[in-house]
């Protein structure tokens, strides 16, 4: 047969080379089925180590003890005893090396996340004691009167 | 020419091939034997109990900081959702912020910057509904992604390939439950991943950890000791959109019919 008629066929042999190279080269190594199969587990082997290595900030109470043992014994005796520390203090991150200090939330916004009185008795939220932070000492921090590790006592005095 | 002794036995070969049903011809895996047989690999499942929550945002905040997800940008890994049923049998439903902190008005926001009263004597009933990644069993959002960006670990949880994503958003489509967004600095698809960094080192996720009330709980379905695989084996608990065939692995107790 003439040399004309194979000629297509040879362009189609190259691009189908030149895919196959450039798929070599563009397409991780670690590219393939994971144990979920082909239609839930087609991936980068790779990614999973990269989101098991993402920073822990949030470290919870357990490492706050280690130091602060007497504000962790004082909170979990109190009415405030499930609440976190690192829900008020900020995530310890790499606390007391990095960073020094902590974003310690005092805002009235915060304690108002729980302390806002609304009337739901079908949810938990119905069960809290409550204010309305529009009427109730508007000009004062919650603080002020309110010891946040233990709402019996009395706050901060300036 | 066929003899009838060779006819008789080719037939009752053929009846009898024909009789084998198909599964009987199914080769055994043994990766899933092995899965099936081997405990160790978990199944991470959540656990959110509705008449816990408080609506207090903590789960959001701490999401948000713990995933790195811009704080004051319109996105979120998981959200709060406040139900009130007026006696008019209306459901009125708002998430302000994705109740990054809290509900801070007794007013529905009802979007626009517009809200609207309802007056405590007219609540029939109301409650909170935290909402997160599914992690479903069939992930729709996995099966439309065109690259193999997204996809689903030996422990359940479906992860997004951050340098493989193109950012067409389609599993944020496919998603019936709304938890993909397109995160505005990485620009890819973002989810909760039930914070893959926290519960592969034995912590609690984020959310959990900052929950003062206990209506979050992250288990493992493979250890029939969890207290997450008990609630879900022994209590009455529903999932969201069951109708959708997508298998979702977070469980709900207290559920009501008006959550969607």
């Amino acid at each position: 047969m003439k040399s004309h008629v194979w000629r297509p066929l040879y362009v189609v042999l190259v691009i189908v080379a030149l895919v196959l190279v450039a798929r070599t080269v563009l397409v991780p190594a670690d590219f393939g089925i994971g144990s979920r199969g082909y239609m839930y587990g087609w991936h980068r082997a790779g990614n999973e180590q990269q989101w098991k290595d993402v920073k822990v900030k949030y470290k919870t109470a357990q490492y706050c003890v280690n130091c602060h043992r007497d504000k962790y014994d004082e909170i979990r005796l109190s009415p405030h005893a499930a609440i976190g520390c690192e829900n008020c203090h900020g995530p310890a991150l790499g606390h007391p090396e990095d960073p020094k200090t902590l974003t310690i939330d005092r805002s009235r916004e915060l304690c108002a996340r729980c302390h806002f009185r609304l009337e739901y008795a079908t949810s938990g939220r119905g069960k809290i004691r409550g204010i309305n932070p529009k009427t109730h000492h508007p000009e004062l921090d919650c603080v002020t009167c309110h010891w946040p590790h233990d709402p019996r006592k009395e706050g901060h005095q300036p | 020419m066929i003899s009838r002794r060779s006819f008789c036995k080719k037939t009752l070969l053929v009846a009898g091939g024909l009789a084998v049903p198909l599964s009987a011809l199914e080769l055994f895996d043994p990766r899933r034997l092995l899965a099936e047989k081997d405990q160790k690999a978990p199944r991470w499942v959540f656990l959110v109990d509705t008449h816990k929550c408080v609506g207090c945002g903590f789960c959001v905040k701490g999401c948000k900081v713990e995933n790195e997800i811009p704080y004051d940008a319109n996105v979120t890994r998981t959200w709060v959702e406040r139900y009130v049923i007026t006696k008019d049998g209306r459901t009125h439903v708002d998430s302000p912020l994705a109740a990054r902190d809290g509900f801070k008005s007794s007013s529905i926001d009802i979007g626009h910057g517009k809200f609207q009263e309802i007056g405590e004597g007219e609540i029939d009933k109301a409650f909170f509904v935290p909402k997160l990644c599914n992690q479903c069993d069939n992930p729709p959002c996995v099966q439309v992604c065109p690259v193999g960006a997204t996809y689903q670990t030996e422990d359940g949880v479906v992860l997004v390939d951050r340098q493989w994503c193109i950012g067409c958003g389609y599993c944020i489509m496919g998603c019936p439950y709304g938890v993909r967004f397109f995160h505005p600095v990485h620009h890819v698809a973002d989810k909760c991943n039930f914070c893959y960094h926290r519960i592969t080192k034995g912590m609690n996720t984020a959310c959990v950890d900052s929950c003062p009330f206990g209506a979050r709980k992250v288990g493992n379905l493979r250890d029939p000791e969890d207290p997450v695989t008990k609630a879900v084996t022994t209590e009455r608990v529903n999932v969201l959109k069951e109708e959708y065939g997508t298998k979702p692995q977070v469980f709900y107790l207290g559920l009501s019919k008006e959550v969607k």
